[in-house]
């Protein structure tokens, strides 16, 4: 008799809500998780993002059970899953590292979780063929995973966490071994399934282009915990720290003086975002394409370079004052700048955020 | 062009010189035990010896040590391939899962008894088996505590090569995950992706058991070594025949390894 949770009909799950409270974990003397809250609402896509070290994949290992917390809880579904064992957490999961069973095909593969539920062979065979379907790999079904590419081994590993209906999915770098342009393909893939299945998911990677790119909030992490959740325009508009502004996109930092909610910086004025410097000597953080460039044979700048980048341009300028400043241009206009033409460089920032200057 | 052709047959006419002279070493002294055990009393020759071999019947009654000890080896090899299996399959598997820092101590650990002579062993071991006879008796199917430390180096090497091959953790960790037990998670997962590793490692142990002669000898207990040994006292060419069937089956062992190494290569290259 199966003791886990039995395998639901087909029919699309919204999820569930996943909390995270004050979770900490520590390995010797480095502390991998200091304290991480976080919740994640039914049905929602929250990616982890942050550098090396930060405790992303460690929050999801606790919250998949692989790992033992130090201290805090784990819920799903208002349910406190702390001390519950991976196997019972019923999660569906897929790795950085290829995790099909090498000595099953990819239909055994997704039926094994169904098989340990006690699904009837009939029904498994049906939902398994349903899920390859779904990740575009009916035809390739009886193929072993050596037979299979990095790309179709991430999705059959995909619909493997999925045949099971599982309350939470997890995705731990699962694009990380992928070429670029598998990458993208697939992380568009997996945006169109987990909106179409609806499951809870929690997606842990280190490329703030595909955490922007797929979920419904971004979480950055530092040293062990979040810097700020926030949907991905929001996270790239409004950076609630410098690391934050640092981490996601490009970012300029220049020398301001702040105070009375403004930054004066290059000549302008432009509001301050919360959680700013509130007066003195600061560093403004500006977004390249929050800058706008022109020739001015009586500006305060000079091009060091102009690069065409395709889709876009770029210009790189030294100010007067000794700073480098990055802005980005349309491609078209790209032609007009060369090395050692005088340039005025102008916020058109809505907001930005300034640290203290120390 | 006719240089490179020339210099390739000189490279394969090297390589077979050396496969027959090291052919040679080996089969010599097989034909030498096949020659004496085909001599007749009389001279010319005669398969009696190996008829006699071959008859249940007259071994059991001529030579009862000879069957005591094959059924003595015969036990022994299961049971140390069994308790073998047992006890390093999990561990490792354990060690690679959860506690990565005690490798090298399993391993050195694993390693040790090949550091350490037969005779070196038994001096440790006659006390503790002083113990072993007093708790299971004095049948000789008890050397296999003795013979699991002995093959423990053998096994290790195969069944880390097998493990090293699959990425333990990540095939654990995706299995717990869809809701297997530990017990499932080895049963279903490990074991059939390290079936060649724990063939090879059994295959070795196998081996090793059914050639051993110094600890089984020094204890007292019987073995088909020792009783090889008893025989080659009473009548040679029997004992000769024996061993010479005992070298035949070890080679056997070790062609099959190879066959069930290689067959599964070319099952994988052919499906991709």
């Amino acid at each position: 008799m199966s003791t886990l949770a039995p395998v639901r009909d087909a029919a699309p799950t919204r999820g569930v809500g996943v909390r995270l409270t004050d979770l900490r974990r520590s390995y010797g003397t480095v502390r991998a998780l200091d304290g991480l809250t976080l919740s994640i609402e039914p049905g929602e896509l929250v990616a982890l993002l942050g550098p090396s070290g930060c405790g992303k994949t460690t929050a999801l290992r606790l919250l998949a059970g692989l790992e033992d917390a130090d201290g805090g809880r784990v819920e799903v579904g208002g349910r406190d899953i702390t001390r519950v064992p991976t196997n019972k957490r019923d999660m569906g999961m897929v790795f950085q590292a290829y995790s099909l069973f090498p000595h099953m095909t990819a239909r055994q593969n997704v039926e094994f979780g169904l098989q340990l539920r006690g699904a009837a062979s009939a029904k498994r065979r049906a939902r398994a063929t349903e899920m390859l379907e779904l990740v575009g790999l009916e035809t390739q079904a009886d193929r072993y995973a050596h037979q299979l590419s990095g790309g179709q081994q991430q999705r059959v590993a995909l619909a493997r966490a999925l045949a099971i209906q599982p309350q939470v999915l997890l995705l731990d770098e699962p694009l990380s071994a992928l070429d670029a342009k598998v990458r993208v393909q697939l992380r568009e893939e997996i945006r169109r399934i987990q909106l179409e299945v609806g499951t809870t998911t929690l997606f842990v990677t280190h490329d703030q282009e595909e955490a922007l790119a797929v979920a419904d909030r971004v979480g950055v992490m530092r040293a062990g915990n979040l810097e700020q959740l926030a949907p991905p325009q929001e996270l790239y508009a409004r950076p609630a720290t410098a690391f934050v502004a640092d981490f996601v996109g490009l970012t300029n930092r220049m020398a301001a003086t702040v105070g009375s909610g403004r930054a004066h910086v290059l000549g302008a004025s432009v509001p301050l975002l919360p959680g700013s410097a509130p007066s003195g000597a600061a560093v403004v953080l500006i977004r390249p394409e929050a800058l706008a460039v022109r020739a001015d044979p009586r500006g305060s700048a000079t091009v060091v370079t102009a690069s065409f980048l395709g889709a876009l341009g770029r210009v790189t300028v030294l100010t007067d004052g000794g700073e480098t400043v990055i802005a980005q241009i349309d491609n078209a206009a790209v032609a007009g700048f060369a090395p050692g033409d005088r340039v005025s460089v102008t916020p058109r920032a809505d907001a930005a955020l300034a640290v203290s200057a120390g | 062009m006719s240089l490179q052709a020339s210099r390739r047959r000189r490279q394969t006419l090297f390589r077979h010189v050396v496969v027959g002279v090291i052919g040679l070493f080996f089969a010599l002294p097989m034909v030498a035990m096949l020659e004496f055990t085909t001599r007749a009393p009389g001279g010319g020759r005669s398969l009696d010896t190996w008829a006699t071999l071959l008859d249940v019947g007259a071994v059991e009654r001529d030579y009862p040590e000879l069957m005591t000890g094959l059924i003595a080896s015969a036990g022994l090899a299961v049971l140390t391939v069994a308790i073998m299996l047992l006890l390093l399959v999990p561990t490792m598997t354990w060690v690679r899962l959860r506690l990565p820092g005690l490798r090298r101590t399993v391993e050195f650990i694993c390693l040790l008894p090949l550091t350490i002579p037969a005779i070196v062993l038994v001096v440790g071991l006659a006390p503790v088996y002083a113990w072993v006879t007093y708790f299971f008796g004095e049948s000789s199917v008890w050397l296999c505590f003795a013979y699991v430390v002995l093959v423990l180096p053998y096994a290790y090497r195969a069944l880390d090569a097998g493990l090293s091959a699959i990425d333990v953790r990540t095939l654990a960790e995706a299995a717990r995950s869809l809701g297997a037990s530990w017990f499932t998670v080895m049963w279903r997962v490990i074991l059939p992706n390290i079936r060649t590793a724990v063939l090879l490692s059994a295959f070795l142990s196998v081996a090793l058991v059914l050639g051993e002669f110094t600890i089984a000898s020094l204890l007292n207990r019987d073995n088909l070594q020792v009783a090889i040994n008893l025989l080659g006292k009473r009548d040679a060419s029997i004992s000769i025949a024996v061993s010479f069937a005992a070298l035949l089956v070890a080679f056997l062992v070790l062609f099959a390894m190879s066959f069930v190494g290689n067959g599964r290569r070319a099952r994988r290259s052919k499906e991709s």
